[in-house]
């Protein structure tokens, strides 16, 4: 059995249905974004967490030159290791049948017919390698799926300067590998970048690295501090040409899944706030029009005996259902949207499996926010109503005051025409109303243009990348470092233009305390095919004597312009200098260092090497020239520039459309609510006066417009406003979201069209609102109006 | 009844002419007939007032005269012109350009001044007059940039009279305007509206329920049960101010 009282709450609602719901969905959006972002967080969090400790991931990685397997038994005994494994892990060049490009894997070593102790494989099909088969290889899943290889079929490798044919046994997953990044690479290429594991002694012999391993990875025991570890283990590893240990922490794969994870747990953070409040704000303002219309029937209400706690709580159950609506929808929203998001992760990121199986506690989280911000937000309307004497509320509310103001408002005002001067002197009665409204709007086109913001970032990543840094056709890399003559080899294939050299040796920068585990770029003083390019001021000289390094870098290691650098080089012949800063530059990707490429071979003592070449091509021998790629021995890396930028316009603009799709629909939901509740709100207020206008003569389009007048003139004065405030609140969620980080830098670059573009979006919603609304006010009994007192 | 026998002394031309005017409204199995074929000329210049009870069929009749609503049956002339059959951009129309209405709740825009209350009008009228002016017609000069709530009833209401008739329309059409006033106030809005009537010639039609009103018109129209039951010529007008109830 209902109550009347409860069944009156369900009339109101059905009768307010059209604002009822455009609260909801902003509400629900809210919820739906929170629910969204935090259970993706979860699902990556909980499954990476598992992956990593069900298959052992490692704790701590190194690479070396060359040392003796021997030496794992001194690794082993360092304090709180716990277990290690030593392997051989080699860049080499893939060939797979009729794809026309040379492509790049990593061979990893893994022991004949088991499982490695770390780093342990998911095998999805096939078996592992066996001994006595040194042409067995298990290839990466995304791999095989990208070229549709099975157990049972054929790819070619070059290794070492062979060719050999390799047979697929099985498919797997790994922990290592759950974001794939070749070298050169802003993007992963499932297509173009392959891993192969290989068994132990069949990559011994290929590289012949008998007994010797060149990278490592182990475990500690709970506890110990890992930092100690990668010293002890740098020390022990340097005479064998250690490039420097990390922690997982840095490891490249699990830096991009922890930066997934940051940037989920920012927009679960930061977006959803944005519609909860906004949300308040239009609940707030619905209840306090619905009880003043209801004046009369609060004043029966008490005239029967009823108290003020059940008046008061027979409004705050309309507040609360609206909330529960918006909450409901909203986590069947987020629930969808959340597979669809942990999906696209499962796509893109190697797992073996991604189980989405959300917790209650995003759910009770997005619950419990929207409903008692809801709440909090009308908790005056509702007490107010709750307070309200029955005699005063049978009464009709005084008329509202006018005045005319000061001098200026008269002067403003006086050259208006009357019905614009009803807007004007609406908007001075209400300005807290006014500018609730606006920043309800303004919040919509921030958010708008916070979702567009990040094809313009895209787009200026690569053109910075892609135009300006590698300005090469083509790049190649070798597993050693070549010498002129292979540089000349190259100049002479088909097609060639131009070899440039590129050096880039393994270091550490330290200044001070501060110590960064990087890398030292050599580029020739006439490189025209890289460039240290400053986003600011273009492209910089290479210096003579000295460094120029990132500004970020700089930071790290508190440097400045004329102080002195201490390069520690990790390889070669490992010398340590002090090299002058001589220049600071800013950039968006990575923490680089340059020097003259001629300085870094003295300082190693070497003649004229590099571990990269630049290369420019003449397109129309591009076919040729990779048909010869495929059997340079020395070559153990090719990266196309076409292909790359290709690429990460492929990959990133698909998940961009999908955000911007997201944000897109939820700004304008939030547009629209705003506008459409301003309006029926102020429908339901001076509908009466509407009519009036009517049956005086005004047309339905003149009448229209001092109500449609009045939120559309709102949205317009908002936008500058919202523009401002997307700028901020990109600026906010890109410094909450992971996307200021040691390895890239995303600039707060607003293009003006993407201004433009976000106001028109926000405009439109604006006039379906007043589509909507105009078809009430068109319906708008002239008759029955002014019969009745209001 | 016909035409002739409620026709005034001195042949005047005819501004409204309804015939067979029926109404029926229809909530779900109910029917009710407000109006049941009615017949009724209003004369140029002149001043009638329209009697009857509550649901007599009073305001519907001058709702369809004033082009506010449509009959079920029946037609509308103003003129010569019929405006049953107008749509609603022509029904608007004929609002702005030739009806002025007077209610019972005045239905001001409380954020415009008096002026511009009946400026509102003014600026979408064919041949209006100076808002001050109607204003001083019914004496309102010195209340002319006050804001509705900064008025009494009786001033609301002669503010609504002044924004009626700022247009020169050629019929004004009152539905109780002295309803929600005391009878002293009542009585100075009765007279402005008979100086409009008498001034500025307006034909103009009143609606009461209050029988001593009667006494100010030319002739009275009795109503009940959607039919006019009798219609009274006056002799003599008597002067709104010597009224009393």
């Amino acid at each position: 059995m209902i109550h009347a009282l409860d069944r009156k709450v369900l009339r109101d609602l059905w009768r307010l249905k059209g604002q009822v719901l455009s609260i909801a969905l902003v509400i629900a959006s809210g919820v739906a974004l929170l629910v969204m972002s935090l259970s993706t967080y979860e699902a990556l969090s909980m499954t990476s967490s598992a992956y990593y400790e069900r298959y052992n991931f490692g704790h701590v990685f190194a690479n070396v030159k060359r040392a003796p397997r021997t030496l794992g038994d001194r690794i082993r005994m360092l304090d709180g290791v716990q277990t290690t494994e030593l392997r051989i892990s080699m860049q080499a060049v893939l060939d797979v049948a009729d794809f026309p490009e040379p492509l790049m894997g990593r061979v990893v070593s893994i022991p004949e017919g088991r499982q490695p102790s770390l780093n342990r494989l998911v095998l999805t099909s096939g078996r592992f390698v066996e001994a006595g088969r040194p042409n067995e290889v298990v290839v990466n899943r995304s791999f095989s799926d990208a070229h549709g290889l099975r157990p049972g079929d054929a790819l070619t490798a070059v290794m070492n300067g062979k060719r050999r044919q390799l047979e697929i046994v099985g498919v797997a997953a790994s922990p290592e590998f759950i974001y794939v990044l070749s070298p050169f690479a802003l993007m992963p290429d499932k297509k173009r970048y392959g891993i192969l594991w290989m068994g132990q002694e069949a990559l011994e012999a290929a590289f012949d690295y008998d007994g010797a391993f060149n990278d490592l990875s182990l475990t500690v025991r709970r506890g110990t501090d890992t930092r100690k570890t990668v010293l002890e283990l740098d020390a022990l590893l340097a005479p064998y040409g250690g490039t420097g240990a990390i922690d997982r922490k840095d490891h490249l794969s699990n830096w991009f899944v922890q930066n997934e994870l940051a940037q989920n747990r920012a927009s679960a953070r930061v977006l959803p706030t944005i519609f909860f409040l906004v949300a308040a704000f239009l609940t707030n303002t619905a209840l306090t029009r619905l009880i003043a219309t209801e004046r009369n029937e609060i004043g029966l209400m008490k005239a029967f005996g009823y108290s003020n706690r059940e008046v008061g709580l027979h409004y705050a159950k309309f507040v609360v259902a609206i909330a529960v609506l918006g909450i409901v929808i909203g986590w069947v929203l987020g629930a969808i949207l959340g597979r669809m998001s942990t999906d696209s992760y499962a796509i893109n990121l190697n797992f073996p499996m991604l189980i989405y199986r959300p917790s209650p506690f995003a759910f009770v989280i997005g619950a419990l926010v929207s409903l008692s911000i809801s709440l909090l937000a009308t908790a005056k309307a509702v007490r107010k109503a709750a307070a309200l004497p029955p005699v005063v509320a049978m009464n009709p509310p005084a008329p509202p005051q006018f005045r005319s103001g000061g001098a200026l408002t008269r002067a403003l005002i006086g050259w208006l025409d009357e019905p614009s001067r009803i807007i004007a002197r609406q908007l001075s009665r209400w300005p807290a109303r006014a500018v609730v409204t606006s920043v309800g709007f303004g919040g919509a086109v921030a958010m708008m243009v916070l979702s567009l913001y990040f094809t313009d970032v895209v787009d200026e990543l690569a053109r910075v990348h892609f135009n300006e840094v590698q300005r090469e056709d083509l790049a190649l890399g070798f597993n050693e470092p070549q010498s002129s003559v292979v540089l000349n080899e190259i100049g002479h294939l088909p097609g060639v233009l131009s070899v440039e050299p590129l050096r880039i040796v393994a270091a550490d920068l330290v200044a001070g305390y501060r110590t960064h585990r990087g890398t030292l770029h050599g580029v020739a003083q006439d490189a025209a095919l890289t460039q240290v390019f400053d986003v600011r001021r273009g492209a910089l000289a290479v210096p003579e004597h000295g460094v120029v390094m990132t500004r970020q870098l700089a930071k790290k290691l508190d440097l400045a312009v004329g102080q002195d650098v201490e390069v520690r080089v990790l390889e070669g012949r490992r010398p340590v200098v002090r090299l002058p800063v001589v220049g600071v530059y800013e950039s968006y990707i990575g923490m680089f260092a340059y020097a003259d490429i001629r300085a870094i071979d003295r300082l190693l003592l070497e003649r004229p090497m590099a571990e990269y070449v630049n290369v420019s091509i003449d397109e129309a021998s591009t076919a040729e020239l990779l048909r010869e790629l495929k059997d340079l021995p020395a070559v153990s890396a090719v990266a196309m520039k076409s292909v790359a930028v290709q690429n990460f316009h492929d990959t990133i603009g698909e998940t961009l459309m999908i955000f911007v799709g997201f944000f897109g629909a939820f700004s304008f939901a939030l547009g629209f609510g705003v506008t459409y509740n301003a309006q029926r709100i102020a429908l339901s207020e001076r509908g009466r006066e509407l009519s009036t206008l009517r049956v005086l003569g005004f047309s339905r389009g003149e009448a229209a417009y001092i109500l449609l007048g009045e939120t559309t003139l709102l949205a317009c004065l908002s936008l500058p406003f919202g523009c401002a405030l997307g700028y901020v609140l990109t600026g906010v969620f890109i410094n909450a979201g992971g996307f200021q980080t040691e390895l890239m830098r995303v600039p707060l670059l607003i293009e003006p069209s993407t201004y433009g573009v976000a106001v028109s979006v926000l405009l439109a919603a604006c006039a379906v609102s007043c589509l909507v609304t105009k078809r009430w006010i068109d319906r708008l009994d002239l008759v029955a109006v002014l019969k009745t007192r209001e | 009844m016909t035409k002739n026998e409620a026709a005034p002394a001195i042949e005047r031309a005819v501004t409204l002419s309804a015939r067979g005017l029926t109404k029926v409204y229809r909530t779900g199995d109910v029917t009710v007939t407000a109006l049941d074929h009615v017949d009724l000329d209003l004369y140029s210049g002149e001043m009638v007032v329209l009697l009857g009870a509550s649901g007599s069929g009073k305001s519907t009749l001058l709702n369809i005269l004033g082009g506010l609503d449509a009959p079920t049956e029946g037609r509308v002339y103003f003129h010569d012109t019929d405006i049953t059959g107008s749509d609603d951009r022509g029904l608007t129309a004929y609002r702005r350009d030739y009806v002025g209405f007077v209610f019972q709740f005045y239905n001001l825009i409380s954020s415009l001044t008096a002026r511009e209350n009946v400026a509102l009008v003014t600026e979408i009228a064919a041949d209006p007059m100076d808002p001050a002016e109607a204003l001083g017609i019914v004496g309102l000069e010195q209340r002319i940039d006050h804001f509705p709530a900064q008025l009494s009833g009786g001033e609301q209401q002669r503010v609504a009279i002044a924004r009626a008739i700022a247009k020169q329309p050629a019929v004004l059409l009152c539905d109780e305007p002295t309803g929600a006033l005391d009878s002293k106030t009542g009585v100075v809005v009765l007279e402005a509206i008979e100086r409009v009537n008498r001034e500025l010639g307006t034909t103009t039609a009143i609606i009461t329920h209050n029988s001593v009103t009667a006494a100010i018109a030319d002739r009275v129209v009795y109503l009940g049960d959607g039919r006019i039951t009798r219609v009274d010529r006056n002799s003599r007008r008597q002067p709104a101010g010597e009224l009393q109830w």
